[in-house]
């Protein structure tokens, strides 16, 4: 028996409505009666130090309401911003995190650092106000490319970071690498830098922060992927007030991407100045301040190098990587390329030795933190664009070089040399559905065709797998997390049988009121419709981790289904006494509770209402129907599979047509094929920008960003495309109930690797992302 | 941004030198120039005002005279602030020399933006800079070769430009407070750099001109 609407049924996002009818309420449609506004200014200088800031004339301007700078926070007793996952070098010591205050203190360090916050009671005012300020720079040369920050005789960014190392950090067997290589019959080398990348959400990052003086409460309404963690954060490490005195709301938001997971400087200094000023003040980033201050992704340089024996059989392999950190280490920024990055590294493959090191830096530069993939793109870039290296080297071609060394779908749980352990998986099944997709035995024809057309053509591929379901709390807390990474829920029934349910877990364009509703449908046999999903508003939802790393499913589907079960379990007690059998013999399908072997039966929302008007009920039980959960993981999943693309290149130009594109994807159970083909597509037009168009650039002798608005900021557009062939294969994950993986981030993860090995494969020399018309016009005449 | 070019004068040396020499020629060549003053003999404060498509801004800038040389050439290293919009700050090598049919102006500008400007318009600050400089020596040309009792009324581009206003408005009192940085010790040697004062405004108005132009377009 199916239910309509329920788990694996492709129904249209509830949310969809309210968005494409101008109907949702994102920051810039909440606004108050005597709402201030705030304006930021930020430091045209890469690198300064403050001497002064005069504010006579600004506070004297037209609506100016108050002026703050880094000096008020600091006497205010107000802790700079935090990073929340402590990661360990080499040598044992922790990692450096200079301080990072919301408003500069004494000194700047990247261009848009935020220098003043002005106050008025227009936008237009507190701009003109702002351009009255006095700011006396003292201005020092900076740097921006993390090779260089690293070398010796850099401009040194923080006291605290001597050398402008956060840290050199290390995982898996050196020793055991070292002498795989030492006797290898084939090494393989490869370098590559993972290009800078800017976020771009559709809704720009803002806040409208309140205080009520009465009750001595602060609202914050923001553009957040985790309200909680900005609330432990903000009250914990900054003291803006303690939690039961904050609340944060992140209403609907229009896009992270990773890039509203952090705690800002922005968001802090406004629900900061509610308070000072007692007035509403509202904050909103335009683009600029995006491309600004929004936590860059990616910004690798990586030296990599695979061994091999006779047989093409992987022996050894070894990365050496350099991360940006940018100015200031942002919230989450240390683990991006350490614990979600190193940790991939054995990609699909059975690698009997593993070694990376990765020195992080600081530069003078916005800072770099989780975006869509966040470190596992990094990690599928390396060992993707290295094997596909070493099957050339080997003259094998390589999906033949791959399917030899693939981990076989006999052999989880497998555990790999940097500490995963693989639950489930068909790699080979998703590689050959892959190949017979794009029909890759059919290339050589088409490549010969392409050939008599004066065009190149070129096909790639990438085997990726992820870490998702984000994450089991004490593992990652032996690795240096400050937080646990479960999730909660509540699932509440109205009297009336409707059902309102609480997650922690936050939608920002994934879909949860839909594919949560559709878990609700299933197992409760409760029509969609009749199924609110409540979110991002911490005095509604129970404490809860938010949304990133592919999690939202997989931890907080997997806590509304643990709510669910108690609902049944309660249900099955109220059903017995209602129908005079004992628990044992009530069974449960959808919401229907039968007496096994009759035809007696009672829906879910007779016992609900059972339950809120108890008149005839169990003497032992409580009345209502409530309840929640926290689900803690009890591993990661692990999502894998293969995507091939396929390029056709105009020499005279350089231009890159992608022709095809074949992607076969293992995400477990699958609740809405729909939204995890939508997901698809999103990830993989990401990974597309990444490869094709995109990179934050910065000026090296400046250190000023050039490419700050889209006219020098390349964003993917339909044009761009190809039309996909999407398929998956679905292997469930063993460790939740749901048996689903995650797909919000495959795409992005596979895109880069896949369409870069097709343009390696065309040009036959490597080449580095973005692959613009003019690099590979350039690569193509050079020699 | 580098640029570098040489423009022919239809002028003698003479005649140059004292158009570099005359305030109001080079207020009227550099769009909405309104002011420059004299902060010492190498150190100077001017006050541009441009308008480009909607936006109208004032900037202030502080400029240093160095390797002067006179009559052959000079350094002019400058730093200029348009408050929102960024600054810019940069330097040209600037020679003069006689040629058969007037004076041949060559000029080798290294100028740097930062800030808004930098982040919207970097990808056409070149382009730009050359087409500005183009403009700048147009109307210079022609003020020079029609004498200085006739000086047109017409500014380039700078659409409310003050051109019939007085030369010398004080207005960046607050710029002139700024400590410029030291001038350089071929600078002190000089004893009368009193003939390029004025000309100090060549690269701060186009480097002002290009931060408006790029506001315009944001």
């Amino acid at each position: 028996m199916s239910v309509e609407n329920g788990i694996g049924a492709s129904v249209r996002r509830k949310e969809d409505q309210r968005f494409i009818t101008g109907n949702g309420h994102y920051l810039d449609d909440i606004n108050r009666v005597g709402q201030a506004y705030g304006y930021f200014l930020r430091s045209p200088h890469a690198f300064a130090k403050i001497s002064n800031i005069d504010l006579t004339a600004a506070k004297a301007a037209p609506g100016v309401v108050d002026i703050f700078t880094g000096a008020d926070m600091v006497a205010d007793g107000v802790g700079g911003l935090i990073c929340g996952w402590g990661i360990t070098s080499k040598d044992g010591s922790p990692h450096n995190a200079p301080p990072h205050n919301s408003l500069a203190v004494d000194a700047v360090r990247h261009v848009g650092d935020q220098v003043a916050f002005v106050i008025a009671d227009t936008l237009q005012q507190a701009k003109d106000a702002a351009e009255l300020i006095e700011v006396d720079y003292e201005v020092l040369t900076p740097v921006t490319n993390i090779s260089k920050a690293l070398a010796p005789g850099a401009p040194q960014i923080h006291e605290e970071a001597p050398g402008n190392l956060c840290y050199d950090w290390e995982l898996g067997d050196k020793a055991a690498v070292d002498a795989a290589f030492a006797n290898a019959a084939h090494v393989s080398k490869i370098d590559l830098v993972n290009n800078r990348l800017s976020p771009n959400p559709m809704e720009p990052r803002a806040a409208l922060g309140e205080y009520d003086a009465g009750s001595e409460e602060l609202t914050l309404h923001t553009t957040s992927q985790n309200p909680h963690v900005a609330r432990l954060i903000m009250s914990a490490f900054l003291g803006i007030a303690p939690e039961n005195k904050l609340r944060v709301i992140a209403p609907d938001v229009g896009g992270g991407f990773g890039s509203k997971i952090f705690v800002y400087a922005e968001e802090t200094t406004t629900i900061w100045a509610a308070r000072k000023i007692n007035r509403p003040v509202k904050w909103t980033s335009d683009r600029s301040e995006a491309f600004l201050t929004d936590a860059h992704g990616r910004d690798h340089v990586s030296h990599a190098e695979l061994a091999m024996d006779n047989d093409g059989k992987i022996l050894a392999f070894r990365v050496s990587t350099q991360a940006n950190m940018g100015a200031y280490l942002s919230t989450f920024a240390s683990a991006v390329p350490t614990y979600l990055y190193g940790t991939l590294l054995s990609g699909q493959y059975k690698i009997p030795s593993i070694y990376v090191e990765v020195q992080a830096g600081f530069t003078n530069t916005t800072a770099v933190d989780a975006y869509r993939g966040a470190g596992r793109p990094e990690a599928t870039y390396v060992v993707e664009r290295m094997m596909d290296t070493a099957a050339r080297d080997l003259s094998m071609d390589p999906t033949e070089f791959r399917l030899k060394n693939f981990i076989q779908p006999d052999a989880y749980p497998y555990e790999t040399p940097v500490i995963m352990t693989y639950d489930s998986g068909d790699y080979p099944l998703a590689m050959n559905l892959a190949k017979e997709m794009i029909d890759y035995d059919g290339f050589a024809a088409r490549k010969a065709q392409s050939e008599a057309n004066g065009k190149i053509r070129g096909i790639g591929t990438a085997a990726y797998i992820e870490a998702c379901g984000i994450a089991p709390s004490a593992a990652v807390g032996s690795l240096g997390a400050g937080v646990g990474l479960w999730e909660s829920a509540e699932v509440r029934f109205n009297p009336t049988g409707s059902v309102t349910v609480f997650t922690g877990s936050h939608s920002h364009g994934q879909g949860h009121e839909t594919t949560f509703a559709q878990i609700i449908a299933d197992k409760l046999g409760v029509p969609i419709e009749s199924v609110e999903v409540v979110h991002g508003d911490t005095s509604k939802v129970p404490f809860g981790m938010g949304t990133y790393g592919s999690r939202s499913l997989a931890v907080g589907g997997s806590a509304i289904v643990k709510a669910v079960d108690k609902i049944v379990e309660k249900s099955k007690k109220i059903a017995a006494h209602l129908m005079e059998a004992s628990v044992e013999d009530i069974e449960h399908e959808h919401g229907v509770f039968s007496v096994a072997g009759t035809d007696k039966q009672m829906t879910m929302g007779e016992i609900a209402f059972a339950a809120y008007v108890p008149h005839n009920y169990p003497a032992d039980l409580e009345p209502g129907m409530a309840e929640n959960a926290f689900y803690d993981p009890l591993n990661f999943t692990f999502p894998a599979g293969t995507h091939i693309a396929e390029v056709e290149i105009d020499p005279a130009t350089g231009i890159v047509d992608i022709v095809d594109w074949a992607a076969a994807d293992d995400f477990g159970n699958i609740i809405n094929p729909m939204i995890v083909e939508g997901q698809v597509h999103g990830g993989v037009a990401q990974g597309i920008g990444q490869a094709l168009l995109e990179g934050v650039v910065y000026d090296d002798d400046s250190g000023q960003l050039i490419t700050g608005s889209y006219m020098d900021y390349c964003m993917p557009r339909a044009d761009d495309l190809p039309s996909f062939r999407i398929t998956t294969t679905n292997t469930p994950c063993p460790s939740n109930p749901l048996g689903v993986k995650g797909c919000g981030e495959a795409g992005a993860i596979a895109a880069p690797a896949a369409l870069m090995n097709a343009i390696v494969n065309a040009l036959g020399k490597d080449i580095d992302m973005p692959a613009t018309p003019e690099k590979v016009w350039r690569a193509i005449n050079s020699n | 941004m580098q640029m570098s070019g040489e423009e022919l004068i239809n002028a003698s040396r003479a005649e140059v030198w004292d158009a570099l020499n005359d305030p109001e020629i080079l207020r009227q060549s550099i769009p909405g120039c309104q002011s420059v003053d004299k902060v010492s003999d190498t150190e100077f404060a001017a006050t541009v005002k441009v308008k480009v498509g909607p936006v109208s801004a004032k900037f202030n800038g502080n400029v240093t005279l160095s390797n002067i040389d006179a009559p052959n050439g000079y350094t002019i290293t400058g730093e200029g602030k348009g408050g929102a919009a960024g600054f810019g700050k940069g330097g040209a090598d600037i020679s003069l020399k006689e040629v058969d049919n007037g004076t041949l102006l060559a000029y080798d500008v290294n100028a740097s933006v930062g800030g808004k400007m930098a982040q919207i318009g970097s990808r056409l600050i070149d382009g730009t800079a050359k087409k500005l400089a183009g403009e700048f020596f147009a109307k210079f040309n022609e003020l020079v070769s029609a004498g200085p009792e006739k000086p047109s009324a017409e500014p380039l581009m700078a659409e409310d430009a003050p051109a019939s206003e007085p030369s010398s408005v004080p207005e960046a009192s607050a710029t002139q407070e700024k400590v410029a940085p030291p001038p350089a010790p071929d600078a002190e040697k000089a004893a009368s750099p009193d003939w390029m004062r004025p000309a100090i405004l060549i690269p701060l108005g186009i480097v002002a001109a290009i931060i408006l132009f790029y506001l315009a377009g944001d």
